[in-house]
C-alpha cells in the first residue's frame, strides 16, 4: 500500500501509523458528560469501500493526514494534511 | 532400479564436474548442475520420500516447483533445511540429504503400517474421531499423531545462515522467464523501460527446451540463451534467476524468494518488488490423471520425464508406459523416443489420432492403445506393471510390464498470482482449465497461463503484453516478430479440435480391486484420495473452500499445484454440476514455501531492534558497568567493584545514595519540548492537573489519561518560561507521549498555537541524589543560589556549568534531596566527570538503574511496571490529581463507576515475612500451601531487597488493597516454586512524609 503524503510524495505504508476513522468527531473539549465520549472512544462503523482515515507520517514528516482509502482494495484515493497546515485551500 | 544416466549430453549438467553427496547416508554420484531429484533418479533410486499420512513410498513426480512428493531435508545441525524440494535444489559437493517422515529410512519405514490402518484415516478423520466424548483424548494422542504424520523436522539449533531482504523497483516486472516472459522483457527492455524479470529456474527459457522448434532460424534453446544474454547486457534490465515470485499485494507490490544456496555468503534473499506494470507469464503445469495406485514411485508426468532426459541426461526408466489424453503428450512421447526411452505402450482414451502423432511411436515399436485407459499401477515398492482397459470399460484388461508410468492429463495454467491480485478464476471449457479472472492490479497475462499452447502464439502474447505495458507507461514500442518453425506448430490443443479430451480420473468398474492397496490419490502431498473427496461430497460439503479444509486437499506446502483442479473436477462430478459452477478455491501467498529466515532477513539477534545508547555509554562501559537493555536503551546495571556481583553493587549504591551522594545517568528519560503562546492551556487539557498556574521556574508532577480514562503516562513538566515547557517522561513511553500530543494538536485542537518536539537525544541528563547532593551541585553550578529558600524542592532554573548552559531541576525519584541536570548531549561526559571529580571528598559514586529502581520502590513511586495501561487514578490513590476546575483528556470517562470502584486492583506495598525474597510476577493468594493457593487477589509488579528497610519489599496490585493494610497473604510463584508470606503495607516504605527530599 502506498500513501501520497502531501509533504513527502508517494511513500510506503510502513512509514505511516494508522490513527483511526476520520469520520468520528471528537466531542468539544468542554464536554464533561461521559455520554458523548462513549461513541467517540468505542463505536466504529467498519465500513466497506471508501473510508476517511487519519494517518500520521510518523517515520517521515510526522504530519497527520486525512486519507481516503478503499477498505476493499486498499487503494488510497486521496490524502490531505490535517492540523494547522491542513484544510481546504 | 529404474532410472539411469544416458550418454547423451544433458543441457544443464557439466559432465566434467562430478560431485558427490549423500542421501540417507549413502553416497550418490552427480554432476554440477544436477538437482537433488535428477541425481537421485540417475542413481537408480525410486523411493525418495514417504507420504504424509500413510507413509507410502513415493518417488519423483515432477521436475519443478510443482513437485508434491520429493521433499527432503538438506544439511545438518543448525543449517538443517526441512521440506526442500528435491526438484528445484541444485546439489553441491558433500551435501547431506535425508529422507523425511520415515523411520529408520525412506526405503524401510515402520510407519508404513498406516497403510493397513488406512480405512480409518478417511476425510475428516480428526473431526469425527476427536469430537464429543473423545475430544479430551486428543491431548493424549496428539503427540504420537503429530510424530507419525508430517514432513521434515526443523533444527532446534540457531540457524547460522545469513538471510537478506532487498527492495527493487521497476517500470515493468515480468514474472516468469519462459518464452512469453522473455518476449515481454525483450520488447520492453529494448525501448528503455526499467524491467525486472524473475524466474524460479536456474536457467531462463522455461520449458522451451521441451519444444523442438526454431525461432527466427535459431534453435529454441539457443534463442532463449541469446535472449537471456541480451537481457543481462541491458543496463535497464535486471534478471533475477532462482527467484520465485510468491505473493502479489496491493499497489503492485510483489514478494519473491531468491534461493542463493548455490554459493555465496547469503543463503536466501527476500525481495519486495514494486512495479508500475506487471506481466504475468507464469506458464502451466502438466496435470496428472488419477487412477488406482497412481502414487507408486515410477509414476511421473510425461513432460517431467522429457525434461530429465534433455536437461540432465537421465532416463527415468528402462521400459515405460504412457497414459495421456492430449496431442502435446504424444509429441513429448515422440521426443522421448528420440532421447532413447523404450516405450512399451501408449494409452489414450481418444480414438482416431492423426498419423503424424502415432507414426513415430508405432515405428519405435510401442503398442498403441487408443480408446484405452490405465486402470491401475501395480508393483511392490515401485510401479511394475500397468493395468489397462478399454475406455468404455468393456472387454478384458491388459497388463503391461513397465518401470515408468508416464501420465499427462493436459495442462493447468499457473494462475496463483493472478488469483491473488484479481477476481475468481474462470473455467475455460475449450482448454479444460481454469484461466485468470479479472484484474485488480496492473497486470497483463501472457502465454500458457491463459491457455496458449503453440510456441508462436506464446511468444506473440508475451511481446504484445510487453508492448501494452510500455504503452501504458507512455513508451512507444515496436512489436518484435517471431518466426517459429516448430514440431508443435500445428498442434491441436483444444477440446473442440480434438487435441484434448478432458479426463481427470479413471474409476475402476464396480467390484474390481487391484491388489491390497488400490487407493487413487489426488493430492499426493497430503494423501488425499478421490474417495476422500467423494466422501466429503456425500457428507454435504459443496463449496470447494469447505472441501479443501475438510479433506486438506491442496493444503500442503505445494498448494495443490498438481492436484487442485483434478480434485475440483472429481467434486464437480460427484455433485453432478459442471466445472464452471463448481468453482475453485482462492489462491493465497506464498506460491512456493518460503523459509521464515528470509522474511526476518538480517533483523535477528542484535539486529532485531535498534539499540539506543546514552551519550555517556562509553563512559559507563569504561567504568566496567555491565549493561542491560531497558526497552531499546542500553543502561548500566551498576558499577561493581572488582570481584563484586552487580546485584550486590546495586544494594551498596542504593544505600550510599541515602547516606552521601550518588550520580546516575538519566539521559534515556523522555524529554519533550512544548512551546507556544497556548502551551500552558494545552498542558491543562492533556494533564489531569492544572499547569497554567505554575510559575516560571517551577515544576509539577502530572498524569495524562487516555481518552478512555485510564492512565496513559506520568511525567513532570518544567516551566522554563511563560510559553515554554520541558516535559520529562518515562523513557519507555516517550515516543508514544510525543505522538499523542501531536495527534491532539493536529486533529482535536488545530487552533492551539503550540509546537511539540522530542528533544530526548538532544540532552544528556544526570541525576544527583543524596543528602550531600546540594553541596555537590552548588560547587559546579555558576550563578545560582542553591540555598533551600532560593532553590526550593521542585524548582527549575537555567544555569551554567563551566560556561555551558544547563537546566537544573530540584527533583528526586530516590526520596533523598536531589537534582536533575540537563546539558547538551555532547557535554554529558564532561558533566559526569566534573561531578565525580568535584565530589570526591563528598564520597560521590555513580549508581546504575538497579539502584535507581531500589530507591524508587522504597519510596513507593510507581514506575513502568506499575503503569501498564490498565489502571485508573483511583488504583494508585491519585484521584486528587484529577482537577475539578477544568476538563482534560479522558476525564469524562475516568469518572465512570467501573474505574472509580474500590474493589479494583489497588497499589499496595508488601513486606516479606520470614526474610524470603518475593519476585515480580507472583500472585497474591490466601491459601497457605502452594498446592491449594486459592484464587489470585492480585499480583506483584516490582520487588527488591531494601537496604533501608532491611527487608524484602515489593509493590503490588491487590483487590481493594488500600483497605487491607496489615493483612497477611501469600506470594505464590509456581513458576519459580516459591510460596512466601507477605504483609500488606502502605507503598511508601521510606520517609513517608517526604522530609528528606523537601527540606
Amino acid at each position: 500500500m502506498l500513501i501520497p503524503c502531501p509533504v513527502c510524495g508517494l511513500r510506503d505504508v510502513g512509514e505511516f501509523t494508522y490513527w483511526g476513522d476520520a469520520g468520528v468527531k471528537r466531542p468539544s473539549h468542554r464536554e464533561k458528560e461521559a455520554g458523548p465520549w462513549v461513541p467517540y472512544v468505542y463505536e466504529r462503523k467498519n465500513l466497506r469501500g471508501k473510508h476517511e482515515e487519519i494517518w500520521q507520517h510518523e517515520h517521515g514528516c510526522r504530519q497527520f493526514l486525512i486519507a481516503t482509502r478503499n477498505t476493499e482494495t486498499h487503494e488510497v484515493l486521496d490524502a490531505k494534511l490535517a492540523g494547522p497546515f491542513g484544510g481546504d485551500e | 532400479m529404474a532410472g539411469f544416466r544416458t550418454d547423451t549430453f544433458g543441457t544443464r549438467i557439466d559432465r566434467d564436474k562430478p560431485l558427490r553427496f549423500t542421501f540417507d547416508g549413502k553416497p550418490v554420484e552427480a554432476f554440477s548442475g544436477d538437482t537433488i531429484a535428477s541425481a537421485l533418479l540417475a542413481s537408480g533410486r525410486s523411493i525418495v520420500a514417504r507420504s504424509f499420512k500413510y507413509h507410502r513410498p513415493r518417488g519423483v513426480f515432477a521436475v519443478g516447483s510443482e513437485e508434491p512428493n520429493a521433499l527432503v531435508t538438506a544439511g545438518t545441525g543448525g543449517e538443517t533445511e526441512p521440506n526442500v524440494q528435491a526438484t528445484t535444489r541444485l546439489v553441491s559437493d558433500g551435501l547431506v540429504v535425508s529422507g523425511q517422515n520415515a523411520y529408520p529410512s525412506v526405503d524401510r519405514d515402520l510407519g508404513a503400517i498406516n497403510q493397513i490402518l488406512a480405512p480409518f484415516f478417511g476425510a475428516g478423520f480428526y473431526y469425527k474421531t476427536f469430537m464429543g466424548p473423545m475430544k479430551r483424548s486428543w491431548m493424549w494422542y496428539e503427540p504420537s499423531i503429530r510424530a507419525a504424520a508430517g514432513m521434515g523436522r526443523a533444527s532446534l539449533s540457531p540457524d547460522p545462515a545469513r538471510y537478506e531482504r532487498a527492495n527493487a523497483f521497476a517500470d515493468l516486472l515480468v514474472v516468469g522467464g519462459g518464452p512469453a516472459g522473455l518476449a515481454a522483457a525483450l520488447t520492453a527492455g529494448r525501448v528503455g523501460a526499467r524491467v525486472l524479470i524473475a524466474d524460479e529456474g536456474h536457467v531462463l527459457g522455461g520449458a522451451i527446451d521441451l519444444d523442438d522448434a526454431r525461432i527466427n532460424g535459431t534453435a529454441a534453446l539457443d534463442w532463449a540463451k541469446e535472449a537471456a544474454d541480451e537481457l543481462d547486457a541491458m543496463p535497464n534490465v535486471r534478471v533475477l534467476r532462482q527467484t520465485a515470485v510468491w505473493g502479489y499485494y496491493d499497489a503492485n507490490v510483489l514478494a519473491a524468494f531468491e534461493d542463493c544456496s548455490a554459493g555465496g555468503l547469503t543463503r536466501a534473499r527476500h525481495w519486495r518488488l514494486q512495479a508500475r506494470q506487471v506481466v504475468l507469464a507464469t506458464g502451466s503445469y502438466e496435470r496428472p490423471i488419477v487412477f488406482a495406485g497412481n502414487d507408486r514411485p515410477g509414476v511421473m508426468l510425461v513432460s517431467a520425464a522429457l525434461a530429465y532426459a534433455r536437461r540432465f541426461g537421465v532416463m527415468v526408466g528402462r521400459q515405460a508406459v504412457l497414459f495421456c489424453n492430449n496431442d502435446q503428450a504424444w509429441l513429448n512421447a515422440a521426443a522421448l523416443v528420440e532421447e532413447g526411452l523404450q516405450i512399451a505402450a501408449i494409452v489414450d482414451p481418444r480414438e482416431d489420432l492423426p498419423a503424424e502423432l502415432t507414426q513415430p511411436l508405432e515405428q519405435a515399436g510401442a503398442r498403441l492403445l487408443t480408446g484405452h485407459v490405465v486402470l491401475a499401477a501395480q508393483g511392490k515398492k515401485q510401479v511394475e506393471k500397468a493395468v489397462i482397459m478399454a475406455a468404455d470399460g468393456s472387454g478384458e484388461t491388459v497388463t503391461i510390464e513397465c518401470d515408468a508410468l508416464l501420465v499427462s492429463g493436459g495442462t493447468n495454467p499457473v494462475i496463483n498470482l493472478a488469483s491473488q491480485a484479481g477476481g475468481a478464476p474462470t473455467w475455460n471449457a475449450d482448454v479444460a482449465a481454469f484461466v485468470p479472472g479479472t484484474q485488480r492490479e496492473a497486470w497483463v497475462p501472457a502465454g500458457a497461463m491463459i491457455g496458449a499452447a503453440r510456441l508462436g502464439e506464446v511468444l506473440k502474447q508475451g511481446a504484445v503484453a510487453g508492448q501494452a505495458s510500455c504503452e501504458f507507461l507512455g513508451l512507444r514500442c515496436p512489436l518484435p516478430s517471431f518466426k517459429v518453425d516448430s514440431r508443435g506448430g500445428n498442434l491441436r490443443a483444444s477440446v473442440e479440435d480434438g487435441g484434448l479430451k478432458p479426463l481427470f480420473e479413471v474409476k475402476a468398474p464396480a467390484g474390481r480391486r487391484f491388489g491390497k492397496f488400490d487407493k487413487a490419490f489426488v493430492d499426493l502431498q497430503h494423501d488425499v484420495t478421490a474417495e476422500d473427496i467423494r466422501l466429503a461430497a456425500r457428507e454435504g460439503f459443496e463449496s470447494p473452500e469447505h472441501v479443501k479444509r475438510y479433506t486438506t486437499l491442496g493444503m500442503a506446502n505445494d498448494q495443490g499445484k498438481t492436484s487442485n483442479v483434478t480434485g475440483l473436477a472429481i467434486l464437480a462430478e460427484a455433485r453432478e454440476v459442471p466445472m464452471s459452477e463448481a468453482g475453485t478455491t482462492r489462491f493465497r501467498p506464498p506460491f512456493v514455501p518460503v523459509p521464515l529466515g528470509t522474511l526476518a532477513g538480517r533483523a535477528r539477534g542484535a539486529q532485531m531492534r535498534p539499540v539506543r545508547r546514552s551519550p555517556l555509554h562509553a563512559t559507563h562501559a569504561a567504568a566496567g558497568a555491565p549493561m542491560a537493555a531497558s526497552g531499546l536503551w542500553m543502561e548500566p546495571r551498576a558499577y561493581p567493584r572488582p570481584g563484586e556481583a552487580a546485584e550486590k553493587a546495586a544494594l551498596r549504591e542504593a544505600a550510599h545514595v541515602r547516606e552521601a551522594v550518588g550520580i546516575a545517568d538519566i539521559s534515556p528519560t523522555g524529554k519533550i519540548d512544548v512551546a507556544g503562546p497556548d502551551a500552558a492551556a494545552f498542558l491543562d487539557r492533556v494533564y489531569t492537573n492544572l499547569f497554567s498556574n505554575l510559575t516560571t521556574g517551577q515544576t509539577r508532577y502530572g498524569v495524562m489519561l487516555r481518552e478512555d480514562g485510564l492512565i496513559f503516562a506520568d511525567g513532570t513538566a518544567l516551566r522554563l518560561s511563560k510559553d515554554h515547557f520541558l516535559l520529562i517522561t518515562q523513557a519507555a513511553k516517550a515516543e508514544r507521549v510525543v505522538t499523542h500530543l501531536e495527534y491532539l494538536l493536529a486533529i482535536a485542537w488545530p487552533d492551539l498555537r503550540v509546537t511539540v518536539t522530542s528533544v530526548t537525544e538532544q540532552y544528556a541528563g544526570i541525576a544527583v541524589s543524596g543528602p550531600k547532593s546540594r553541596t555537590l551541585v552548588s560547587r559546579i553550578v555558576d550563578g545560582r543560589d542553591m540555598d533551600n529558600r532560593a532553590f526550593p524542592y521542585r524548582d527549575v532554573h537555567r544555569a551554567a556549568v563551566s560556561g555551558l548552559p544547563v537546566v537544573v531541576a530540584r527533583l528526586s525519584s530516590s526520596g533523598e534531596d536531589g537534582y536533575e541536570i540537563y546539558i547538551g548531549a555532547d557535554h554529558g561526559v564532561f558533566l559526569w566527570k566534573r561531578l565525580l571529580e568535584t565530589g570526591k571528598d563528598l564520597g560521590v559514586l555513580p549508581y546504575g538503574i538497579e539502584a535507581t529502581d531500589i530507591l524508587r520502590i522504597e519510596k513507593g513511586y510507581p514506575g513502568a511496571a506499575e503503569f501498564d495501561g490498565r489502571q485508573s487514578l483511583e488504583d494508585f490513590g491519585m484521584e486528587k490529581i484529577l482537577s475539578k476546575k477544568k476538563n482534560c483528556v479522558g476525564r469524562p470517562l475516568a469518572l465512570r463507576e467501573a474505574l472509580t470502584s474500590q474493589d479494583r486492583l489497588q497499589l499496595v506495598g508488601l513486606q516479606a515475612l520470614e526474610g524470603a525474597a518475593v519476585q515480580a510476577g507472583a500472585h497474591l493468594v490466601k491459601g497457605e500451601s502452594a498446592e491449594k493457593p486459592g484464587e489470585s487477589e492480585g499480583h506483584i509488579t516490582s520487588a527488591t531487597y531494601s537496604p533501608a528497610m532491611k527487608s524484602h519489599i515489593a509493590l503490588a496490585f491487590l483487590r481493594g488493597g488500600r483497605e487491607r493494610h496489615e493483612e497477611v497473604l501469600y506470594a505464590a510463584d509456581p513458576l519459580r516454586g516459591t510460596h512466601n508470606r507477605v504483609r500488606v503495607v502502605d507503598p511508601q516504605f521510606y520517609d513517608p512524609d517526604g522530609s528528606r527530599s523537601n527540606g
